[in-house]
């Protein structure tokens, strides 16, 4: 009897516990992120990983940048296209090539749009493309090793902005130019521009088996600036949607300039048509000068060619294949949904949110029902193509994805919000608030005919309070929404680098296994390799020397070199023999004009030295190794230019 | 053919199958090798159980001052040809001998075995104490002396911030199961002489 009393008093105070907890919990009602559910639903538990990558564009930075999802955890900054002394890319003999433009050697970019390769319009997690927005360029980077492989510059191009999205085989990168720009370049004056400026959208190919991307074409169109774009899919495979500003083909103050047409226009191109006019020797080729820069993983090393000529197409020349839709006003974001049948075009001065239907454009089409024309291109007739519009979302909309269940989400600059709305019946379902002053979203596979409709991650231009104030400049940010209920729930700020445009997400099981772990020694064909200590060595060539040196926990070999002179060129060509994970040797040189390697297991980089002063110079292991990492270090000595020291280098002894 | 010199002869047989399996695995855990470093013993050569492992244990071991573990030692030579030469007269006695002849194959087997571990025993122990004087790092026993990094003969052990596990491999079932199948014959030809001499009788 007594222990019935016992426990049922114990049973009250375990209810009431609970009872005041949610308590709590309602009284607190929408502090969502601060409720402990929401925390839970974040966290990744040690030893445990995330379910998705994301790959966040670094904007201003150059990088593309890898967070984990949900928690939020920043894993690595990928050097694209900006130099990154973390890693000496750009900066070793190997990568610097990868920066070469037909500018010259340009180690900056403004990268803004990630996209992940496809197979069969879903997501394959074999490569990542992203845009260089400044000095036109396309990189792709390999998600095997996590690294920039290919960087392909867009010549006739200006802005390259509508990029670098990927149709559902990857067939294509696409790359728009948002400044139309004179085609070929030349000197004249800048009141010239309408009529004469052009814009050009590139389509780079994409080579199935190993990316190999090449510029197939591109369609020189009117001087409008072309902003954003998205492939068709599915039904609209084949087809590529690009929205447009300044259809006034105003060149001065274009804020007020560009801004004056009621409705600007969705470029829609038919590339399947043009692709089969450019098999059939269509086209015109003309002058060009782009370089095209490939990473071999087998050498460990970069090359730039210079590319004189690229294929342009003048979309007159293929009737059918490019249209016009009337897109209020002044769109930016151009989304089609998974279905490939809804083009959405956020006219991001416009209060309603225009889509369009594929269905009814190709019936306009095939009518030939259309409304005029602009610079020959058949401009269709709104009403003709219009599926509906969301009335009066919000203030502002930029950017719309998907999550396959039949809801579009769209971000809303001006009011800073998702809302959540109905395919179909265009009717807002949702909205949440962003903080502060949302750009573009993301849903994992957004981009595709699948995507994983779990999470959306809003990248923020302004963050203000959220952080731990860091001075005038305060991070960017990014907000993880779950969206796998009915009404979207806030879970978690976290801190992105530069300025996140849009980012790219799939499941981590995509790319999980097949992560290189190291690599092959004996696959190392780098020129100056040098795969075991017996074979290191110093070699003298006028005023140019090699050094073959390994580096092995916790050596260097040779880790005393003597009869370097002051002018000398002296190269370190250095390989890291160890062959298993997680193990990179680093190397810096004091004086030398660059930055330090980062060499992974197995592979072979190169730094240059010029020496200007006599003395006895120590080098070093940068990366934490081993138990003897600090004892990882050598010296050179250098000698004057007439000098008669002779060149000798050791390891163990003295050299004599 | 007498039953028991069918089991003789896969007696015989079976121990080849050293050629294809591993004898003897050691595989070392620690912290910072979430797959741990193995290595397989075959009857005539050490491989790895993940690519390079050897390469890192050797890496790791010569902190310690351990020896590279050798691309080939000479038992690697002796063992093969032991294995085959009694595979051999294993082979003759399961065709022309009786009986007591399977029990001196086992005895043989049993010998061979033992002495084969024990320098395999031998081998770890120069392996694991015979350091190199200029190691890098030196630990001592609590009573003083020179610690030793010897992996188990079978079993486990924690060596420092290792956990060394060595245990046989199929290789080793196939020559035990051979051995075992001698002392079947043996058992099985004895029992079926009584039977005649009680017969005869």
């Amino acid at each position: 009897m007594k222990t019935i009393l016992k426990s049922t008093i114990a049973l009250f105070a375990i209810l009431a516990a609970f009872t005041s907890c949610n308590n709590s919990g309602k009284s607190s009602g929408k502090s969502g992120a601060l409720a402990g559910n929401v925390a839970e639903k974040v966290y990744v538990a040690p030893g445990e990983h995330d379910e998705f990558y994301a790959f966040i564009s670094g904007g201003f930075s150059g990088q593309l940048s890898v967070y984990g999802l949900p928690s939020g955890r920043l894993f690595k900054v990928i050097p694209v296209f900006s130099q990154d002394a973390e890693k000496a890319y750009g900066y070793n003999e190997e990568t610097k090539p990868m920066l070469n433009t037909s500018h010259g050697f340009v180690p900056w970019d403004d990268a803004h749009h990630p996209d992940i390769s496809q197979t069969n319009g879903v997501i394959d997690g074999r490569w990542v493309f992203i845009n260089g927005n400044n000095t036109p360029r396309i990189a792709k980077v390999d998600l095997s090793t996590f690294e920039t492989t290919e960087i392909i510059e867009v010549p006739n191009s200006a802005g390259n902005h509508s990029s670098s999205f990927v149709t559902e085989n990857t067939e294509y990168v696409v790359a728009g130019t948002r400044f139309s720009v004179p085609i070929p370049q030349k000197d004249m004056p800048i009141k010239d521009y309408k009529g004469n400026f052009k814009g050009s959208l590139t389509f780079i190919s994409v080579e199935p088996e190993h990316g190999h991307m090449d510029i197939k074409f591109q369609l020189i169109m009117p001087g409008f600036d072309y902003d954003l774009s998205h492939p068709g899919r599915g039904k609209s495979h084949g087809w590529f949607f690009f929205t447009t500003y300044n259809s006034e083909e105003a060149n001065t103050l274009l804020e007020v300039n560009a801004s004056q047409n009621d409705k600007d226009f969705i470029a829609a191109v038919n590339w399947k048509k043009i692709e089969e006019y450019v098999n059939n020797g269509g086209g015109t080729m003309m002058p060009a000068n782009y370089a095209h820069n490939v990473y071999d993983e087998s050498t460990h090393s970069a090359t730039s060619t210079m590319k004189k000529e690229v294929l342009t197409v003048n979309p007159l020349e293929v009737p059918g294949a490019v249209f016009l839709l009337p897109t209020p006003k002044s769109p930016h974001g151009c989304d089609v949904d998974p279905s490939g049948e809804y083009i959405v075009g956020n006219g991001k001065l416009s209060a309603n949110l225009t889509v369009h239907s594929f269905t009814k454009m190709l019936d306009a089409i095939e009518n030939e029902k259309f409304a005029g024309d602009a610079y020959g291109i058949p401009i269709l007739n709104f009403d003709d193509v219009l599926a509906g519009s969301v009335e009066q979302p919000g203030l502002g909309p930029l950017h719309t994805e998907f999550d396959g269940k039949g809801n579009a989400y769209t971000t809303f600059f001006i009011s800073s919000e998702v809302v959540k709305w109905k395919l179909g019946t265009w009717e807002v379902v949702d909205r949440q608030p962003c903080y502060y002053s949302v750009g573009h979203l993301m849903i994992p596979g957004g981009n595709s005919q699948k995507p994983w409709g779990k999470y959306v991650v809003a990248m923020n231009k302004i963050t203000k309070d959220r952080y731990l104030p860091t001075g005038p400049e305060v991070t960017q940010s990014a907000q993880l929404y779950d969206i796998s209920g009915d009404k979207m729930e806030l879970l978690l700020d976290f801190p992105t680098i530069g300025e996140p445009h849009y980012a790219a997400g799939c499941p981590a099981d995509l790319i999980k296994p097949r992560s290189k772990k190291i690599f092959n020694l004996e696959d190392n064909q780098h020129p100056f390799a040098t795969k075991n200590e017996a074979d290191t060595k110093v070699v003298r060539d006028g005023k140019t020397v090699h050094v073959y040196m390994t580096m092995i926990r916790s050596h260097f070999s040779p880790d005393n070199i003597e009869g370097i002179k002051v002018g000398d060129r002296v190269y370190f060509h250095v390989t890291n023999l160890e062959q298993d994970y997680d193990v990179p040797h680093g190397i810096s040189m004091i004086g030398a004009n660059t930055s330090e390697l980062l060499i992974m297991p197995g592979q072979t980089e190169t730094f240059v030295w010029e020496p200007k002063q006599e003395g006895v110079w120590p080098f070093y292991c940068t990366d934490f190794c081993s138990a003897l990492h600090q004892e990882m270090q050598g010296y050179v000595r250098v000698s004057a230019t007439n000098a008669k020291t002779p060149l000798k280098w050791s390891l163990g002894e003295n050299i004599e | 053919m007498k039953k028991s010199n069918i089991i003789m002869l896969i007696a015989a047989i079976l121990p080849l199958g050293l050629f294809l399996f591993p004898l003897w695995k050691i595989t070392l855990e620690a912290p910072q090798y979430p797959t741990p470093l193995g290595m397989y013993i075959h009857i005539n050569d050490f491989s790895d159980a993940h690519p390079h492992d050897i390469k890192n244990i050797n890496l790791m071991n010569h902190y310690v001052g351990m020896k590279y573990i050798p691309e080939a030692i000479p038992e690697f030579k002796i063992f093969p040809l032991g294995i085959l030469i009694t595979s051999i007269i294993g082979l003759i006695i399961a065709f022309k001998g009786n009986y007591k002849w399977f029990l001196f194959w086992f005895v043989l087997m049993m010998v061979l075995s033992t002495a084969g571990l024990y320098d395999f025993y031998l081998w770890e122990h120069d392996y694991g104490h015979n350091l190199d004087p200029k190691a890098i790092m030196k630990f001592t026993n609590p009573d003083g002396s020179v610690m030793g990094f010897q992996p188990p003969l079978f079993g486990s052990k924690d060596i420092l911030n290792f956990r060394a596990h060595s245990y046989p491999r199929l290789g080793a079932l196939f020559l035990g199961a051979g051995m075992a199948c001698a002392f079947i014959a043996y058992s099985m030809g004895k029992k079926a002489q009584k039977k005649r001499l009680n017969l005869a009788n």
